[in-house]
């Protein structure tokens, strides 16, 4: 695997970025319009509930910030290729000597880029309008957020390998993707919230346990060890899976002459 | 074939019980241009693919600079490039970002000398700042054959390079691509459908025809086997499914027919 191919990739995207700052709306408006709306909620629900309420609802605030990551993560990887496709740059992309894991990897860099920039932004706003600071999470928010990387990284391949084999027809899967699993997330509620057979299904899903864990540091300050353990064992296996799934697609796609299409369709 | 740069072999391609290219076998020798000739749907694109390693063949092989793709992909991709009018290069961003992001990617030695000798060479050094989006249709296939020239290939596949060109840029396009030739001496296959562009660019040129090698040999021997005056003559001809009939034996100064 070659650095320099990566950082050229990932300098392609730079340039992009750039050159159109328009684009950086996507990264600064949606997550700021999200925290708005969370986070004035959550002050409605702090005012209007007693000590009953089983939770430090601010917590909905953290959730906010953290399923971003996880999300911008994703959309490094699945928006990257369809910027290629958008382009019509697919082909000379792949014709030139790009193996498939420097693709991947510069993806990933450009998935933490994408993360970086709209967390710090909601981190800043979250303390400036709301007082609610990420960082009493402590060390736990290494783990938290490169265990949300490589849930996003995993969902990422999983959406690019789908639109791939699908054909343009399917870029909305590259929004649509984290949605479909974002209720079995436990992000903004317990997996104990879930009806029984839905809680199976959460537990299934790696950065529930995460959302899990973050509600566990802000409620108690105890260490959410079984969590992190089993968020990241199952991440682990989860992005391998992906990654298997990304290369076969590739792999079909090159039988099928699948990347042709999307320069004529 | 000793001194082949390009060497393909029986080499087939078919989608469900679509066959696109059928046993398909010939070679490219060091500093020839190799015209690839057929209708729509003879099967260029579908080599011109195969050859990137952007489709797999399903059977037959390819073999570049004496190494086979399949097993040294990336390694011969470094000494190959192509230019094809079915892509383009990122509108958003300009033209010399362009050229620097792929001359990282092939990593081209002295890149920023390089990038302003190709944008020289084809004339659109004046656009070097320009965003790619707002090129016309003749600059934008320029740049995209600037990008091919970028790493010195050794094997350049050109794919209707002159395709939506106007008479003029053509021929500049052509001059390009033989002076090419001549100081690099790298090999060069050629798809047109622009018979003028074969006659006074290839050495030899391959006969596509439903996914079969027709007839090979140099646009002269060609014209020769067809008894046509022209090119053009001899493509409206096969394109109309017209002769296709077995060759004479192949020796010195006859077309080779395909068996």
């Amino acid at each position: 695997m070659s650095v320099n191919t990566i950082q050229a990739l990932v300098l392609r995207y730079l340039y992009l970025y750039t050159r159109t700052p328009i684009r950086m709306v996507e990264l600064v408006f949606w997550p700021f319009v999200h925290l708005l709306v969370w986070g004035y909620l959550t002050m409605f629900l702090q005012e209007n509930t007693g000590d009953d309420f089983p939770y430090e609802i601010t917590y909905l605030i953290g959730a906010v910030i953290l399923w971003d990551v996880m999300f911008r993560a994703h959309q490094g990887v699945s928006i990257y290729f369809l910027e290629d496709v958008w382009s019509r740059n697919l082909l000379n992309v792949f014709a030139a000597p790009v193996t498939n894991g420097e693709y991947l990897a510069s993806t990933y860099v450009v998935g933490i880029l994408r993360a970086a920039i709209t967390s710090t932004l909601l981190v800043a706003l979250s303390l400036l309008l709301y007082a609610f600071n990420i960082f009493r999470l402590d060390w736990f928010l290494i783990p938290f957020v490169f265990n949300l990387l490589l849930f996003g990284w995993g969902l990422g391949m999983l959406s690019t390998a789908l639109i791939v084999r699908w054909g343009p027809a399917a870029e909305t899967l590259a929004w649509a993707v984290p949605f479909f699993i974002q209720p079995f997330a436990a992000v903004f509620y317990p997996v104990s919230g879930l009806p029984v057979p839905m809680q199976w299904a959460s537990k299934m899903v790696p950065c529930s346990y995460i959302f899990e864990g973050m509600r566990e540091v802000l409620q108690s300050g105890e260490a959410p060890v079984r969590e992190l353990v089993l968020a990241t064992s199952m991440n682990f296996l989860f992005l391998g899976g992906a990654g298997v799934l990304f290369l076969r697609v590739m792999q079909v796609a090159r039988k099928k002459a699948l990347l042709t299409k999307f320069s004529t369709q | 074939m000793a001194d082949a740069v390009l060497e393909v072999s029986g080499l087939s391609k078919t989608f469900d019980s679509f066959t696109a290219v059928d046993d398909m076998s010939f070679h490219a020798g060091k500093g020839e241009i190799l015209g690839l000739l057929g209708a729509n749907g003879a099967g260029k694109t579908t080599v011109i693919n195969m050859l990137l390693g952007i489709v797999t063949p399903t059977s037959g092989s390819i073999s570049i600079f004496g190494k086979d793709l399949v097993a040294s992909r990336i390694e011969v991709l470094r000494r190959v490039n192509f230019c094809s009018t079915y892509t383009q290069l990122p509108g958003n961003l300009r033209v010399w970002q362009n050229l620097d992001v792929f001359g990282r990617l092939y990593r081209v030695p002295d890149r920023r000398e390089r990038i302003d000798e190709v944008l020289e060479l084809l004339e659109i050094a004046h656009l070097k700042d320009r965003v790619s989006g707002y090129l016309s249709a003749g600059e934008s296939t320029r740049l995209n054959l600037c990008k091919a020239l970028l790493n010195r290939p050794e094997l350049l596949l050109l794919d209707e390079p002159t395709a939506s060109l106007d008479p003029d840029i053509a021929d500049k396009v052509r001059k390009v691509v033989k002076r090419t030739r001549e100081e690099e001496q790298n090999t060069i296959l050629y798809t047109s459908h622009n018979m003028r562009d074969v006659e006074e660019v290839c050495d030899r040129v391959v006969f596509l025809h439903r996914g079969k090698v027709l007839v090979t040999g140099t646009p002269d021997e060609i014209l020769r086997h067809f008894q046509e005056e022209t090119l053009e003559d001899v493509f409206i001809r096969v394109a109309r499914g017209g002769d296709i009939e077995p060759a004479r034996p192949s020796s010195e100064g006859h077309p080779e027919r395909a068996s």
